[in-house]
């Protein structure tokens, strides 16, 4: 105790409203994030109670799980996706919330245009109708996903009932080898942790590996939080979250910047505050990770061969690793590396950020996908879009043969027609390997961009620190 | 949502002995388009149960063997409900009428939204799970009794199974109230609240369509 509180304590103090006997802490919201896939029962539940948003000013909306990544001139012709945007952008013009839309130049996925509007800054609680919403804790905010009801509580409050989380502290020290980068690192933690062993915890990630980190990668680690069970993961903010939210749109400008920086820097764990648990993971000895089973805590180094569930402790354990090795269709013992694939993602929340997308086209730059390959590259946002064409980073693609699209979650969910085939095999960027997760009977390899871009020339499992030049590729990603 | 108190009942048990079951096994994704709760109860765990042409699967998926219709109660492997935040998925079990998960932890989004639903998850300790599962395994239709208000499951053999429950959700349930009613009374003190707190971000300036 003696006042010395963590990162959570600190936001979490900051925002109780109320505390009962025996009920959870009513907690402020300050920023909700609202998408069309689970927002339309909640607007129903306003109208049948006859409420209004509380604070639409604090809400901001954007279509992404259900929409289309063909060209925006086309309509939408799935007829649900199309109602379910429709009904979006109905209940934001009834209620009033700010919608960045199909067609607006501010659209994408929730969690890459939050930070990118400025609109996600340290210290805020956020939260979203979105498992990934842990994506925003690399600012150091409070930021967790909610289900529908939920949403509703906080579209007509602006609060939720809460109870105070766990806090886990997980250490990464020492630095990164060229080609290893944060989707290494999180899927490293995943393994050594399991898909439940963040429950009812928030993790705070430290360390020298996380510090040097840039902001999008920082995102990239926080966004896989929830694929440990931690509802919420978060980076303390520093000089690089403030150089990255300097002069965004909604980012406090003048005297409001300076206030907001010097309370912004009072944030950071205290010396000597206590976690409830803890983890250390060595940087410097992790390679590049692959997931090889059906959910993303079945990751392996990529030199690495698939285990034997007999080997397996219990027979929970065993069953279930026969079963994704089923699914999967790979034998006990069978290398990674190699692996032919049918499909390459490259985008969603985790990795379709510029700085991602920089990194997979210094890979590819003057190569080849392989033939019967197909890579689909689906930028983030809007944005990133525009962005990358400034750079030009849509030749590099197009000229390797793949499929440049336009933004939103696509393959990464799936529901959108973007999707692989019963049977296909995908080295992805995107943070879920579940069963049909991609398209039924579809079968996942979670990778990270530069793991994603060697494979895809491969036409398999390839390794990309024998990319030519990887030591000065590393370097491309930049802010 | 639940309008109706969560009483004590009685029901066999369906069997689900896999680990890490995810929502979007509970619900595929591409069932997520609707924008109200129709339909849900097909669309439960859709990929386990059905071929590509909509005939059930061979073996048939435990849902689907005629004796489990009717049953309340699902036993489930550890970390039940991880994933996704689609409430969809506690929606859809409740659609098809499961009042109760059994298992060894739920992941969090899964345990909030199922006890905003009338869907309670028992939590049970490993070895007692392993009991459990062996048991239904030699009396498959054993019928166990779910009562919250005493936080007990009521075994054959008049052994009483106790389990935690959340105080406040566990009166959510009981009475069949929700949780928006309760807020929506904090009224006064959020008023105060905000009186002192001002808003941290402006959504509606600036940019946007």
């Amino acid at each position: 105790m003696a006042g010395q509180r963590t990162l959570v304590d600190k936001i979490w103090d900051d925002h109780v409203v109320a505390e009962g006997r025996g009920a959870p802490s009513v907690l402020a919201i300050d920023l909700h994030l609202v998408h069309e896939v689970t927002s339309p029962q909640a607007f129903t539940g306003l109208r049948r109670r006859g409420l209004k948003v509380r604070h639409p000013e604090r809400t901001v909306a954007t279509a992404d799980h259900s929409v289309p990544t063909t060209p925006r001139n086309l309509p939408i012709v799935d007829e649900l996706a199309a109602a379910q945007v429709a009904q979006l952008e109905t209940n934001c013009r009834e209620f009033g919330i700010p919608l960045h839309g199909l067609g607006s130049p501010s659209q994408g996925i929730v969690h890459v245009i939050g930070p990118q509007l400025g609109l996600t800054q340290p210290g805020m609680t956020i939260v979203c109708g979105d498992s990934h919403t842990s994506t925003h804790g690399a600012f150091g905010a409070l930021a967790f996903g909610i289900g529908t009801s939920e949403v509703e509580m906080v579209l007509a409050t602006q609060c939720l009932l809460q109870r105070r989380p766990k806090t886990y502290e997980v250490r990464i020290d020492g630095r990164l080898a060229p080609g290893v980068s944060a989707k290494d690192v999180i899927l490293a933690l995943l393994a050594k942790i399991g898909v439940a062993g963040g429950t009812g915890h928030v993790f705070e990630y430290r360390g020298s590996a996380i510090e040097a980190l840039s902001m999008d990668q920082r995102m990239t680690i926080c966004n896989m939080s929830i694929e440990g069970g931690a509802r919420a993961g978060l980076v303390a903010p520093d000089d690089t979250t403030f150089e990255y939210l300097a002069g965004r749109t909604h980012a406090p400008r003048g005297a409001a910047w300076d206030e907001a920086v010097s309370r912004w820097r009072e944030l950071p764990t205290d010396e000597g505050a206590a976690f409830d648990r803890s983890v250390t993971i060595d940087a410097s000895a992790l390679e590049p990770m692959v997931t090889y089973g059906t959910n993303p805590g079945m990751g392996l180094p990529i030199s690495a061969s698939v285990p034997n569930p007999a080997d397996a402790g219990d027979d929970q354990r065993r069953r279930g690793l026969e079963q994704a090795l089923a699914y999967m269709d790979l034998r006990p013992g069978q290398p990674l590396l190699g692996q032919k694939v049918d499909v390459v993602f490259i985008g969603s929340c985790t990795n379709g950020r510029i700085s991602d997308l920089r990194l997979a086209a210094a890979a590819l730059k003057g190569r080849k996908v392989a033939d019967g390959v197909r890579l689909m590259v689906v930028p983030g946002s809007d944005e990133v879009k525009r962005e990358a064409e400034r750079e030009g980073l849509h030749e590099v693609f197009r000229a390797a043969g793949a499929d440049w699209r336009e933004a939103g979650c696509s393959m990464c969910i799936a529901m959108n027609g973007d999707q692989l085939s019963p049977g296909q095999y995908a080295v992805s960027t995107s943070n879920r390997n579940f069963e049909g997760r991609q398209g039924k009977g579809g079968r996942t390899f979670l990778a990270s961009p530069l793991t994603a871009a060697a494979s895809a020339v491969a036409g398999a499992i390839a390794d990309p620190r024998l990319l030519p030049g990887i030591e000065t590729l590393a370097a491309v990603g930049g802010r | 949502m639940p309008d109706q108190p969560y009483t004590r009942f009685s029901s066999a048990v369906i069997p689900l002995p896999a680990e890490n079951v995810d929502t979007d096994q509970i619900v595929p994704a591409r069932y997520l388009k609707i924008t109200d709760k129709a339909g849900l109860a097909d669309a439960l765990f859709h990929d386990w149960r059905y071929e590509a042409d909509g005939g059930l699967k061979e073996p048939t998926f435990v849902l689907d063997k005629p004796q489990m219709y009717g049953r309340k109660i699902l036993l489930a492997g550890d970390n039940f409900g991880c994933g996704s935040s689609r409430e969809h998925a506690p929606w859809a079990l409740v659609a098809w009428g499961i009042q109760a998960v059994i298992t060894t932890s739920c992941a969090d989004i899964f345990r909030g939204n199922s006890l905003k639903n009338g869907l309670l998850p028992i939590i049970v300790e490993p070895e007692r799970l392993r009991q459990l599962f062996e048991m239904v395994a030699s009396d498959p239709g054993v019928e166990l009794i779910v009562d919250l208000e005493a936080q007990v499951v009521h075994l054959p053999g008049d052994e009483d199974l106790p389990f935690d429950v959340d105080p406040f959700s566990k009166v959510m349930l009981l009475k069949g109230t929700d949780e928006l009613g309760y807020l929506l009374d904090k009224k006064p003190e959020i008023e105060a609240w905000e009186a002192v707190h001002r808003g941290r971000v402006d959504t509606l300036a600036g940019a946007g369509t």
